[in-house]
C-alpha cells in the first residue's frame, strides 16, 4: 500500500494529570474511510482533538503527509488540508448560514473559488442554500450537523476528521448524512476518519476500523472483519 | 362586563405590589438619620405612585378587554404607513439627516446642551471602542477605562513638558493606548470568561493607582493643569495675506473637533465589524476552539480586538483632557468602565445605532432628571429590570442577517 497520510505514532495526551491517551498507534491511507469506534470515555475525541493540535500531545508523533506536526498550530492545519468537524457540530450559532460556511474559507483568498464551492455546498445540502441568511442556531439538529459539515468542506480538505456526527440525531437523518460522507469520499477522494458510538453504521461506512477501550487500541481490522467479529458484535452491538 | 372580569383577574396581584412597595418605601423615606419616624411624606409619595400606576392599570385592562379597539386600529395603521413609508427611504437619507441636525446642533443650542453633547459624543467614542472587545469579540473588559487614561495622560504629559499640539498628540495617545492594550493583553488573553473579567478589573485599578501615586510623573491626585486646547492655522486678512494661530477657545468648535472624531470612529467600527477581521471576532465569541478549527488565529485576533479597543479609548481620552485642559486619575475609576460597558449593553452588544443611542440615554436622562438626583439608582433598577423584560437584546439589537461588503451574490 501506499505512504500513509496520517500516522499516530505512540501518541499519549491528556488533561492535566488525567491521561486521556495512553500510546496511540494508527495509520490512514490516502482515499480510505476509517472508523474508531469505543464507548464513551475511550478517548476517540481526544484523538481527534490531538490530531489538530487543541489537546497537546504530551508524547509521540503524529505525521500529516510525511511531515511531524506535532508542533504546529491548530489554526495551521486546515491550510494543509486537515479539517475536523468537531463534537457536537459547533457551528457559530449567532452567524448566519452563509457566515458559517465563509468561515469555513477563512484562511482562502480566491474569493471567486470559495462563491463557487458555496454553490456547490448548496447544491450538496439544498436545505442551507434555503436557509442561507437564516442564523445557524435556528436550524434543526440535522441540518446543523449538514452546516458543520459543508463549513469543514469549505476548507478543501484532504483528510477530514468527523466526530460523532450521528449525535442526537434521528435515524433517518443519520442515514441522509452518512449518504453524503460515502458521498463526498467517492466525489471529492477525500480521506475520511470517523469516530463514532453506533458502530454498526460507522463500520458499515468504513472500509478499516479502530476499537478503543480506555486510551488504547484493543484491535485493529477490516470493518467487514470486525462487524462480524463475535466480540465486537456483544460489547458495541448489543448482541 | 368583559372589563370586570379583566380587572378581577389583575386586582390581587396589583394590591400586593402595592403594599409590598409602601413596605419598602417606608425605611427608604421615613426613618431618619436622626432617629425620628415620619410617616407622610411615605404616603405622599406612594399616594402619587399609586395614582399613576392606577391610571396605568386602567388602560391596561381597557386594552384587554377590547374597549380601546376603536382607538388602537387608526393609531396601528397610521405607525405601520409611517413605517412602511419610513422603509422606502434608503439608509443614506436618513444618515445625511442625522448629520446635518449634529452639524446645525451648536447653533440652536446653548453652552450648557453643548457640554452634554461633547460628553455624549465622548461616551460614543469609548463605547464604540469597547464594543469590539465585548460585542464583537465577547471578551467581557472591566478595566477598559484604563486606556482611556492612558491616552489621557499621554497627551497632557506631551503637551505639557514638550508642548506637543494636539493633532499630533492624538495619534500618538491612541498608540500609546494601542501598545498598553498589547502588553495587557498578551498574558491575559490567554484566559476566557469570567477570569479574564476580574484581571481586566484588576488591571484596570492597576493603571489608576500608577497615575495616582506616581508623584513625579503625574503629580498624583493633584492632577496636571495648563493643558493646551486644540489648535489650528488659518488665513488671516488683518494685514495683507498671512496664516494665524489660534485655539479652539469656543465650545462649539470643540464640539466640532469631537464630531468629526466620532465620525472617523464609526466608519471605522463600521469597517471592521463588515470585515473579513469582524467576522472572525464575531466566529470567536461564538465558539473559540471552533474557530480555530477553521483555521482562525483566535490569539492575535483578540490580541487585535483588545489594542483596537485600546486605541479607540485612547482618542477619547486625548479628546478629554483637550477639553478639561485638566486631568486627575479620578476622571478613570471603576465607575466610569462599568458605566460604558452599560452603554454598551444597554443600547445593544455590537450594534453601532445602539450604542449611540445607549451612550446618549446614560448621559442626558441624568442631567434631564437632575432634580431628583436621590432617586437615580432607583430609577437604574427599574430600567435594568423593564430592559430585561422586554429589550433583553438592547434597545437597538444589533441586525446579524444580510450580507458583509466581500460577499457577492
Amino acid at each position: 500500500m501506499a505512504e500513509p497520510i496520517l500516522e499516530l505514532k505512540d501518541v499519549h495526551s491528556g488533561y492535566g494529570s488525567i491521561k486521556a491517551l495512553k500510546g496511540i498507534s494508527l495509520k490512514i491511507y490516502p482515499g480510505e474511510v476509517v472508523a474508531i469506534i469505543g464507548a464513551n470515555g475511550a478517548g476517540k475525541s481526544t484523538t481527534l482533538m490531538t490530531i489538530c493540535g487543541i489537546t497537546k500531545a504530551t508524547q509521540g508523533e503524529i505525521y500529516y503527509q510525511g511531515n511531524l506536526i506535532n508542533k504546529v498550530l491548530p489554526e495551521k492545519l486546515p491550510t494543509l488540508g486537515l479539517c475536523q468537524v468537531p463534537e457536537g457540530r459547533r457551528i457559530f450559532p449567532r452567524l448566519s448560514v452563509m457566515e458559517n460556511l465563509r468561515m469555513g474559507a477563512f484562511y482562502r483568498n480566491d474569493t471567486d473559488q470559495i462563491m463557487k464551492d458555496m454553490q456547490h455546498a448548496y447544491e450538496m445540502f439544498p436545505i442551507l442554500g434555503e436557509r442561507h441568511n437564516q442564523e445557524g442556531g435556528t436550524l434543526s439538529g440535522g441540518e446543523q450537523q449538514m452546516l458543520a459539515i459543508a463549513r469543514a468542506l469549505m476548507t478543501k480538505p484532504t483528510v477530514l476528521l468527523l466526530d460523532e456526527p450521528s449525535l442526537g440525531l434521528a435515524p433517518i437523518i443519520v442515514q441522509q448524512i452518512f449518504d453524503i460522507i460515502a458521498q463526498i469520499n467517492k466525489e471529492e477522494g477525500t480521506t475520511i476518519l470517523l469516530v463514532e458510538q453506533n458502530a454498526n453504521l460507522a463500520l458499515q461506512a468504513a472500509a478499516r476500523g479502530y476499537v478503543m477501550e480506555t486510551g488504547e487500541i484493543t484491535l485493529e481490522d477490516d470493518a467487514q472483519s470486525l462487524l462480524n467479529n463475535p466480540k465486537i458484535r456483544e460489547a458495541y452491538l448489543g448482541e | 362586563m368583559s372589563m370586570i372580569q379583566e380587572f378581577k383577574k389583575v386586582w390581587k396581584t396589583y394590591t400586593i405590589g402595592m403594599i409590598w412597595l409602601l413596605g419598602l418605601l417606608w425605611p427608604l423615606l421615613g426613618i431618619h438619620p436622626d432617629g425620628t419616624l415620619s410617616f407622610e411624606k411615605t404616603f405622599t409619595v406612594w399616594a402619587y405612585l399609586f395614582a399613576g400606576t392606577f391610571i396605568c392599570l386602567i388602560v391596561y385592562v381597557l386594552n384587554k378587554s377590547g374597549s380601546l379597539d376603536a382607538v388602537k386600529g387608526p393609531v396601528s395603521k397610521v405607525w405601520e404607513n409611517g413605517s412602511a413609508a419610513s422603509k422606502t427611504v434608503p439608509l443614506w437619507v436618513w444618515l445625511l439627516a442625522a448629520f446635518v441636525m449634529a452639524l446645525l446642533f451648536p447653533q440652536f443650542t446653548g453652552r450648557y446642551q453643548q457640554d452634554v453633547a461633547i460628553n455624549v459624543l465622548i461616551y460614543v467614542c469609548l463605547g464604540l471602542g469597547l464594543n469590539i472587545v465585548v460585542g464583537l469579540c465577547g471578551m467581557l473588559d472591566l478595566g477598559y477605562i484604563a486606556f482611556y487614561g492612558i491616552g489621557a495622560y499621554t497627551y497632557a504629559l506631551f503637551n505639557t513638558h514638550y508642548g506637543v499640539p494636539f493633532w499630533i498628540c492624538l495619534p500618538i495617545s491612541a498608540i500609546f493606548a494601542l501598545i498598553a492594550a498589547c502588553i495587557v493583553g498578551f498574558p491575559t488573553l490567554r484566559m476566557r470568561g469570567d477570569y479574564l473579567a476580574i484581571v481586566t478589573l484588576g488591571f484596570g485599578e492597576i493603571i489608576r493607582l500608577i497615575l495616582n501615586n506616581w508623584m513625579s510623573l503625574t503629580n498624583g491626585p493633584n492632577g496636571i493643569m495648563g493643558i493646551n486646547r486644540p489648535g489650528m492655522w488659518w488665513i488671516s486678512f488683518a494685514d495683507g495675506i498671512s496664516f494665524e494661530h489660534f485655539w479652539f477657545k469656543k465650545l462649539h468648535l470643540m464640539y466640532y473637533v469631537i464630531l468629526g472624531l466620532v465620525i472617523l470612529t464609526i466608519i471605522a467600527v463600521n469597517r471592521l465589524n463588515f470585515s473579513r477581521v469582524g467576522r472572525a471576532w464575531e466566529a470567536i465569541r461564538e465558539d473559540e476552539t471552533a474557530a480555530e478549527l477553521m483555521g482562525v488565529n483566535t490569539f492575535i485576533l483578540k490580541l487585535l480586538a483588545y489594542a483596537m479597543g485600546g486605541f479607540f479609548a485612547g482618542i477619547a481620552g486625548a479628546f478629554f483632557v483637550a477639553r478639561m485642559k485638566f486631568v486627575s486619575p479620578d476622571s478613570f475609576i471603576f465607575y466610569e468602565s462599568a458605566m460604558v460597558l452599560c452603554m454598551v449593553v444597554l443600547g445593544g452588544l455590537g450594534s453601532i445605532p445602539g450604542i449611540i443611542l445607549g451612550a446618549a440615554a446614560l448621559i442626558v436622562f441624568p442631567e434631564v432628571f437632575r432634580e431628583f438626583e436621590l432617586y437615580r439608582m432607583l430609577a437604574f433598577g427599574a430600567v435594568m429590570v423593564l430592559m430585561m423584560l422586554f429589550r433583553p437584546a438592547g434597545l437597538i439589537p444589533a441586525k446579524r442577517m444580510g450580507t458583509r461588503s466581500d460577499d457577492k451574490e
